[in-house]
């Protein structure tokens, strides 16, 4: 799970969930609490779900 | 824009009964000092000492580095952010050469860093060569994190300031004119030159990772124009952002050295037509926004060619390779100013990014290069930060006072401006 | 005077060829073939004083036999360096010559010196730890790399210090190293880009890196069955860091207790020193989402969070470490059966 993605891709990972922002890449203090909980869960679930999926290259999930 | 700078060289510094220039003898009055900057309540005490080149004095934890200076013409000091926002770039300025304010205080982060005057650490710090007035600031309880950095940030460019006044009337050594017109004159002047621009990224990433511009928070702003006698003049000031080797002071800014070496090449090899601001964000989103609005104003305004400097490394690694792919895709020759994160040993891989558009590149040094800096005979500020501090680590401070650290914790000696001497070399 | 002490395989050592290629270790106290032409190159400075030959196949075959006579033998013989080759392009000759240089120079901390050509796959065997003078691909090649191999032996012996690779006539380490240089770097990045400007030669100082590809995991079969580990680069630590881990440049990684908590929020921080930690000090885990792995894992869609989390700085943390923390790490979370990994950073 990281924000900068293109340095993700480039020293090879292959699961990649993509984030808000560097200081809080699983939350976003700007969303109300409601808001930051549905997308934090929403991100962790595509991670787990990355886990779970095969692949053949680097995938973005 | 038209800068006329007078250089008062200062010799020494020393307190007395008054702030003045003598001789090139830099005279303060401690007490009239203190008393100025303690008239913001959020500054409860504030120590003053002074630091020489080649004597055994360590300063640490150092926030920022200022050059004293009195705007006399066109704009007033630090425009937006200690005095009212005016234009800078033209007039007069009297500058105390050779003298520098070095902030040092209570830790706000980790990104302070280590200024020694003499033996091995001297040779990787530029500030080892500036006759330094050293601030140390301590706010007031409680401020939450944010206001202490601005507290202390505030502090040391209004310490710059109330010392630069002696040069208002000093007898001036010096006088160097920065004069640049607008492109289409300039083009006129010089049909047959190569137009440059200077792409100065800065970091824009919060507490201690921001930068101003006329006192607006570089978080703020698209990629921007300057003429460069703005920068120079004192319109971008450092928020005491990143690991200290990298991070750009405001003494830095004040004498941009990419922006002077441009200057002297402008009418000889190339045409100098400006410098653009761009902010290293912290969402992808803001980097691509970034980058190709930077790629965007190089096209617009004709460059040939481009020179992109870095401020921290890491994720910045990616917003500098990223603009430099989209200036070389559309023909604009690029030449790139980083550092490198290559480990103690020099043998990791020195970016944490990679591109092949990136074939012109200036290595201001590996910040994870260790030195060994010999016990201090004064230290002013305290030495035991370093355990906290970038570059440093618990019980890098030996028992005989000597500093064992990464050059992270070394104010300058990266830069990637390419204000110091550092690079890297295969071997 | 001091004095080297030579290494050589059954060929250059005039025992004989390939059908010689099995014979034991042997030392004689005097120059034997390439000893011989390098023993000119630094005469009056230093003397050879031995050669060591060995089989090339029975090094490679019996290296920790082979070694341990060789060593036995320099122990003994005190030379003040060992030089061993040039093995030009032979390969068995070339791994032999770096299993020598490379166990001399860590286990008795002498200067050692080899030659071989690039392709040699010895080069790879021991280049970023000893230094090795690119030679021809065949013997042909002496006469040139002897002279240059001399020459560098005298510097590493008198501890001088050793310049570019292309000056010195080694081949590139991979280190690199940081050094002052004459123009600030703003005026060579001034001039590097005229050079450009007016199609002049120019050379970076900084050749981009390569990153290694790794072919990707298997997916998981079953979440529900299975146990996913929490690790970061974003310098979450228990409060106080007991650990004592970097803000920056890490040298080491730590692992916390987390299976008897729900967040990290309220116990835990954060010591990194690249990003703003104001937002990650409120709650870490919008940096490591430990309370929403165990939701999932109260929620029966996976089995288990695993027991420890895992963490370090990854700002200007050198891609060397981080090979060896995730080696580590990934050893650790391997051999206690964790499934997958949630890898987050900063």
């Amino acid at each position: 799970m990281a924000t900068i993605t293109t340095i993700s891709e480039s020293v090879g990972a292959n699961r990649i969930v993509p984030t808000v922002a560097i200081p809080y890449p699983v939350g976003n203090p700007n969303l109300n609490t409601a808001d930051e909980y549905n997308l934090r869960k929403d991100m962790v679930g595509r991670a787990l779900k990355g886990l779970a999926t095969e692949i053949e290259e680097t995938t973005q999930f | 824009m038209k800068l006329e700078q007078n250089r008062i060289y200062i010799k020494d510094i020393q307190f007395g009964d008054v702030t003045a220039v003598n001789n090139g003898i830099l005279t303060v009055n401690k007490e009239e000092m203190i008393n100025f900057l303690k008239e913001d309540p959020k500054v409860k005490d504030v120590k003053l000492d002074i630091a020489r080149p080649g004597e055994k004095t360590r300063i640490i934890p150092v926030k920022d580095v200022i050059e004293p200076r009195v705007k006399i013409s066109g704009g007033k000091g630090f425009s937006g952010v200690t005095q009212t926002t005016t234009q800078l770039g033209d007039g007069i300025v009297n500058i105390l050469y050779g003298a520098a304010i070095v902030t040092v205080g209570d830790i706000v982060g980790f990104q302070e860093g280590v200024v020694d005057m003499w033996g091995e650490g001297a040779k990787y710090t530029p500030f080892s060569k500036t006759f330094n007035l050293v601030v140390d600031i301590e706010p007031a309880e409680g401020l939450e994190p944010h206001m202490h950095e601005t507290t202390v940030r505030m502090a040391g460019l209004k310490a710059a300031e109330f010392v630069g006044e002696a040069g208002r009337d000093a007898k001036i050594d010096e006088t160097l004119t920065y004069d640049i017109g607008n492109i289409d004159e300039e083009t006129k002047k010089y049909p047959n030159l190569p137009k440059v621009l200077y792409v100065e990224m800065l970091i824009s990433q919060g507490l201690l990772h921001d930068g101003y511009i006329y006192g607006v928070n570089s978080q703020l702003i698209l990629p921007t124009l300057l003429h460069p006698n703005e920068e120079i003049d004192g319109a971008v000031i450092s928020g005491n952002c990143v690991a200290a080797c990298d991070k750009i002071t405001t003494y830095q800014h004040q004498n941009n050295s990419a922006i002077l070496d441009l200057y002297a090449e402008h009418g000889k090899t190339i045409n100098f037509i400006g410098v653009i601001i761009t902010p290293e964000l912290t969402t992808l989103q803001g980097k691509f926004r970034s980058c190709d609005y930077t790629a965007k104003l190089c096209k617009t305004l004709g460059a040939n060619g481009v020179i992109v400097s870095e401020e921290g490394y890491g994720n910045p690694d990616s917003d500098l390779l990223m603009i430099c792919k989209r200036l070389e895709t559309a023909g604009i020759k690029t030449v790139l100013i980083t550092d490198e994160c290559s480990g103690w040993d020099g043998a990791s891989q020195p970016l944490a990014d990679t591109t092949p558009e990136a074939v012109a590149v200036v290595s201001g040094g590996n910040v994870s290069h260790v030195v060994t800096m010999g016990p201090a005979d004064k230290v002013i500020g305290n030495d035991k930060a370093i355990a906290t501090l970038s570059g440093g680590w618990e019980g890098c401070l030996e028992a005989d006072g000597s500093l064992k650290c990464e050059l992270n914790a070394v104010i300058g000696a990266t830069s990637e401006i390419g204000f110091h001497y550092c690079t890297a070399r295969e071997y | 005077m001091y004095k080297i002490l030579y290494y050589v395989n059954q060929f250059f050592g005039q025992i004989g060829g390939e059908d010689k290629a099995g014979i034991e270790p042997e030392f004689h106290q005097k120059s034997i073939g390439p000893a011989m032409g390098f023993g000119v190159q630094v005469k009056g400075q230093a003397e050879v004083i031995g050669t060591l030959i060995c089989g090339d196949n029975y090094f490679n075959e019996n290296r920790e036999a082979a070694l341990e006579y060789i060593m036995n033998v320099i122990k003994e013989q005190k030379p003040d360096m060992v030089v061993a080759g040039p093995a030009f392009n032979a390969g068995r000759y070339g791994m032999a010559c770096a299993g020598v240089t490379v166990a001399v120079q860590e286990q008795l901390g002498l200067p050692v010196l080899t030659g071989m050509y690039e392709e040699n796959p010895g080069v790879d065997a021991c280049k970023t730890k000893v230094y090795v003078v690119k030679t021809g691909n065949s013997a042909a090649a002496m006469k040139d790399a002897l002279p240059v191999m001399g020459k560098l032996a005298l510097k590493l012996l008198k501890g001088e210090e050793i310049g570019k690779p292309a000056e010195e006539g080694y081949l590139p380490q991979g280190r690199r190293l940081t050094v002052i240089a004459d123009e600030r770097g703003s005026k060579r990045a001034v001039d590097m880009l005229v050079a450009r400007l007016y199609d002049k030669p120019f050379e970076t100082e900084l050749p981009m890196p390569v990153f290694d590809r790794v072919t990707p995991a298997a997916a998981i079969k079953d979440l529900s069955k299975a146990t996913i580990a929490l690790v970061t680069t974003g310098g979450i630590v228990p409060h106080g860091n007991p650990d004592r881990i970097q803000s920056a440049s890490a040298q080491k990684w730590g692992k916390y207790d987390v299976s008897k908590i729900d967040e990290l929020k309220g116990d835990y921080y954060t010591i990194h020193g690249g990003y703003d930690p104001v937002y990650a000090n409120e709650k870490p885990d919008r940096v490591a989402p430990l309370d929403l792995l165990k939701e999932y894992e109260k929620e029966g869609v996976i089995g288990k969070v695993f027991e420890y989390f895992y963490t370090t700085t990854g700002t200007g943390t050198a891609v060397g470490n981080s090979i060896k923390f995730g080696t580590e790490i990934g050893k650790e979370l391997k051999e206690a059966g964790v499934d997958g990994v949630i890898l987050t950073s900063t």
